[in-house]
């Protein structure tokens, strides 16, 4: 085992470069679906304003936007 | 290509292969760690550190396939105006500056014990650097405009004229001299590497490429409802 950490002396440079990797593909992805997570409570959010408050804008937004995300 | 550029349908589709991307992306990521790690043998000349070589050289790979996916995008954005082209750009820029970066910090970890220095500035090096600040401009220009359909077009055109740095990155070691190496896959004929170094190159590199699709496809379904967001609230404060 310490053998295969050491990498045969190389280590301090092996397991950085995969930690890095690890790091720059794990945090992009967090990233990017806490970004779709919040838009999407958002949006619920907004949808749900609209129809209780302005029944006819919201309906003519769905005409006007509704090809923009369904 | 039309068939897919309906938002609604796009939304269909991606729903459909997300999941099956998600799935590629890790059993090609637990294979090739697996290999990489465990099952490749050390380099006769570079001993372990050449495992670095499974990070680095895909994310290098990705760097310029995930730019020239945006250029194509671009170009389709100013030729034919479709709405998904930019939202597909916008959406890779991001994850193409993380594989440059990748690239260039693991080539930096692998140039310290082989080369004796963590950076020189050559003509490879050098151009995947500038590649690199290319995607951050990209980034900031999309997001400098306060209408989004003009930040698009604008890093579109910045996107086309970046592409005369490709082939200077492809083919720097070949037209002067470097520390690199120069290619060793997709060399004409047989690739200069032994297939048990081969297959864990090859299945990293597929992990790498169905993880870009899988997030590329998530953050533009996200750009999606961004835009349904802003089209909504110009409705309200319209309708008051």
């Amino acid at each position: 085992m310490e053998q295969f950490l050491a990498m045969g002396g190389y280590g301090g440079y092996v397991w950085p470069s995969y930690l890095l990797g690890a790091l720059v593909l794990g945090g992009l992805y967090l990233v990017s679906r806490g970004e779709l997570r919040r838009r999407e409570r958002r949006l619920r959010a907004l949808e749900s304003r609209l129809e209780s408050g302005g029944g006819r804008a919201r309906r003519r937004g769905e005409h006007e936007h509704g090809g923009v995300a369904r | 290509m039309h068939r897919f550029a309906s938002p609604a349908r796009f939304l269909r589709l991606a729903g459909a292969v997300q999941p099956w991307l998600a799935a590629g992306t890790l059993l090609c990521l637990a294979g090739g760690l697996g290999l990489a790690l465990f099952g490749s043998p050390p380099d006769y000349q570079q001993g372990e550190s050449v495992r670095i070589m499974y990070v680095h050289v895909p994310a290098a790979w990705m760097a310029l396939f995930v730019y020239a996916c945006i250029a194509l995008a671009s170009a389709s954005l100013l030729v034919w105006r479709h709405p998904l082209a930019g939202l597909f750009a916008k959406a890779s820029a991001p994850l193409g500056a993380g594989f440059t970066f990748l690239a260039l910090a693991s080539g930096a970890l692998w140039g310290k014990p082989m080369w004796g220095t963590w950076w020189v500035w050559d003509a490879r090096l050098t151009s995947v650097l500038i590649l690199f600040f290319l995607y951050l401009g990209l980034i900031a220009l999309t997001n400098a405009f306060e209408s989004p359909e003009r930040g698009q077009r604008a890093s579109a055109v910045l996107a086309l004229v970046g592409v005369v740095n490709l082939p200077i990155i492809k083919f720097s070691v070949d037209w002067w001299n470097t520390l690199h190496q120069p290619a060793s896959v997709s060399r004409l004929g047989t690739p200069a590497i032994d297939p048990a170094m081969l297959w864990p190159l090859l299945a990293m590199a597929a992990a790498f490429m169905f993880y870009y699709f899988w997030l590329a496809i998530l953050r533009v379904r996200s750009e999606l409802i961004d835009a349904r967001l802003r089209a909504l609230h110009r409705l309200q404060t319209e309708g008051r």
